[in-house]
C-alpha cells in the first residue's frame, strides 16, 4: 500500500491491509467483517486519505486476522477495487486485487422474502451466480431473483 | 433409454431441458396414450412420494394417477400433514425422511426454490410440481404437448401469453418452454403491475425470442395462433390493495373473439376464475380441457423417463 507521508499509522507486524476501498466505504467492510471492536484486535481505519489512483480511499488495517474467501467476495461486492495485503513480520508477504467470484456463496441475501433461502430453520447457505461483472449483476440461484447495482451493497450479510 | 437427459435426473425448470428431450417426452407420451385406462407393472416396486406443501388438485391426482398407472406405489403429504410439519419440521428433514422410503419426490411447495432445494437433500430424483411464483415445469410440458397435437408443430405460431405474468409460475415455465422452440412471435399481455420479471425477460433476450409486451389483448388477438391465459394468483401478491387494482383487469370475451382467426386455440392451465367468459368453453377456440385431459399421459411418460422404465 501506498503510504502518505502526513498519514502516521504504525505498520502491522502480521495481518490484512485492505487498500484502495472507494472513499467512504470503510465502515461498511468493517460491519461486514463482523468487527465490533470487542475482538482485541489492532485496528486502524483511514478515511477519505489521497489515492493517486482513486482521488480518495479508505483503508483498513487489521492486526491478527485472516480473511476467509466469503470475507473477499464480500469485500468485493462493496468495493471492486480493493486491494488484500497479507502482511507477515511488517513485509507484504501476498497481494492481490479482490474479484468477484462467478458463484457467490453465504455472502449476500436474498430480498425475495419467498425465496427457499430465506425460510425460517432451514440450513441453507445463500448462492448467487455472477451474470455480469459491469454492470454488477447477480442472480438468485434458489428464486432467479436478479440483483444489481447499489441494491448488491445493502444485500451482503452484516456480521454485526 | 437410460442415456436420456431424464434418467435419474430433477425436473426443476424447463431451462434445463432441449428441444430434443421435450421431443423424447411426447414420443413417450404418444405410447402412454395407450395405456391410461389400464394399469401396468413398468415401475412395479417404486414409491413415488407426493409432497404438496401448497393446495392442489389436478397436478397431484394426475401425478397420483400417473404413478399407479404405472403399477408404482404411492406415499402422500397433503394438507393436514403439511401443516402439522409447517409447526416445527424443517423442509429439510421432510425431504431426507420422504427420500428413504422412495425412489422419487414429486414436491410443490410456496417458496421460490424449495424444489432445488429439496433436490439438493436427496438422493432420489425430485420434480417440481410448482415453486412459488417461479417454476412449474410438468405443467409447460403438458401445455407444449398440447399444442403439437393440435397444430402439429409449435414452431411459427404466434403465441399471447396473458394475465397475471409477474406471479404466474405455469406462465413463466410456459414462456421458457418456448424458447426451447421457435415461435413466431411472442405477445407478453398483461397490466402494467403483473408484468413478467426482468429474470424471464433476460432469458427472452439471451435466447433471441421475438417478443413484445403488451398491454390489452385487443391490440394483437388478431395475430394469434395461441392464446395462454393464467388467473391473477392473489394468494401470492403480497399487498391485498394492489390486488384489488388488478382485480378484473383482463378477460376474453367472445367480442373479443370475433377479431380472431378461426383457427386461435385457447390453453389455461386451470383452475380459471373470471378471465374467460365461461360461453366460451363451448365454442372450438377454448383447448383447456384437452389440455387437461394429457396431464396424466405427460406425467406417466415423465415418471417412466425419469425411472428408466420402457413403454
Amino acid at each position: 500500500m501506498s503510504e502518505e507521508p502526513t498519514l502516521v499509522v504504525s505498520k502491522i507486524r502480521s495481518g490484512t491491509v485492505i487498500d484502495h476501498i472507494p472513499a467512504g466505504k470503510a465502515l461498511d467492510i468493517i460491519s461486514v467483517l463482523g468487527i465490533a471492536g470487542k475482538e482485541g484486535l489492532r485496528i486502524a481505519i483511514l478515511m477519505n486519505v489521497e489515492s493517486k489512483k482513486l482521488g480518495k480511499k479508505d483503508i483498513i488495517k487489521i492486526e491478527g486476522r485472516r480473511l476467509s474467501p466469503e470475507d473477499v467476495s464480500a469485500i468485493a461486492l462493496i468495493a471492486p477495487t480493493a486491494t488484500i495485503n497479507i502482511i507477515e513480520d511488517f513485509a507484504v508477504v501476498e497481494k492481490y486485487k479482490v474479484m468477484v467470484p462467478n458463484i457467490v456463496m453465504d455472502v449476500l441475501v436474498c430480498p425475495n422474502p419467498t425465496c427457499i433461502s430465506n425460510k425460517k430453520g432451514e440450513a441453507i447457505r445463500t448462492r448467487f451466480r455472477l451474470t455480469s461483472r459491469d454492470p454488477l449483476k447477480l442472480q438468485c440461484e434458489y428464486c432467479g431473483t436478479i440483483i444489481s447495482g447499489d441494491e448488491v451493497v445493502r444485500l451482503v450479510i452484516r456480521k454485526r | 433409454m437410460k442415456e436420456t437427459t431424464f434418467y435419474h435426473h430433477d425436473v426443476l425448470s424447463m431451462l434445463d431441458f432441449r428441444r430434443e428431450d421435450l421431443e423424447l417426452l411426447f414420443n413417450y407420451t404418444e405410447e402412454m396414450h395407450k395405456y391410461t385406462n389400464t394399469k401396468l407393472s413398468l415401475l412395479l416396486g417404486k414409491v413415488v412420494s407426493l409432497a404438496f406443501f401448497e393446495p392442489s388438485t389436478r397436478t397431484r391426482l394426475s401425478f397420483e394417477v400417473a404413478a399407479k398407472r404405472l403399477g408404482a406405489d404411492v406415499i402422500s403429504i397433503t394438507g393436514e400433514e403439511s401443516l402439522s410439519i409447517s409447526k416445527g419440521e424443517s423442509l429439510a428433514d421432510t425431504i431426507r425422511m420422504l427420500d428413504t422410503y422412495s425412489d422419487l419426490i414429486v414436491i410443490r411447495h410456496r417458496y421460490e426454490g424449495a424444489a432445488r432445494y429439496a433436490a439438493e437433500i436427496a438422493e432420489h430424483p425430485v420434480i417440481n410440481a410448482g415453486d412459488g411464483k417461479q417454476h412449474h415445469p410438468t405443467q409447460a410440458m403438458i401445455d407444449l404437448y398440447t399444442i403439437k397435437k393440435l397444430f402439429g408443430t409449435i414452431d411459427g405460431l404466434s403465441y399471447g401469453v396473458l394475465g397475471d405474468l409477474r406471479y404466474g409460475r405455469a406462465s413463466t415455465s410456459f414462456i421458457y418452454g418456448l424458447t426451447l422452440f421457435k415461435p413466431k412471435k411472442l405477445y407478453l399481455i398483461s397490466p402494467e403491475s403483473l408484468r413478467v420479471r426482468e429474470e424471464v425477460l433476460q432469458v427472452l433476450k439471451e435466447r433471441g425470442i421475438v417478443f413484445e409486451e403488451k398491454r390489452s389483448l385487443g391490440e394483437v388477438i388478431g395475430e394469434l395462433d395461441v392464446l395462454y391465459v393464467i388467473r391473477i394468483q392473489k394468494e401470492r401478491i403480497p399487498d391485498p390493495m394492489e390486488y384489488e387494482k388488478v382485480r378484473g383487469s383482463y378477460k376474453v370475451t367472445l367480442d373479443l373473439l370475433k377479431y380472431a382467426k378461426k383457427e386461435l386455440r385457447i390453453l389455461h392451465p386451470l383452475p380459471k376464475v373470471d378471465e374467460i367468459d365461461e360461453r366460451i368453453d363451448n365454442t372450438p377456440y377454448a383447448a383447456y380441457f384437452i389440455q387437461a385431459k394429457y396431464g396424466v399421459s405427460v406425467r406417466m411418460a415423465l415418471l417412466a423417463l425419469v425411472l428408466g422404465a420402457e413403454p
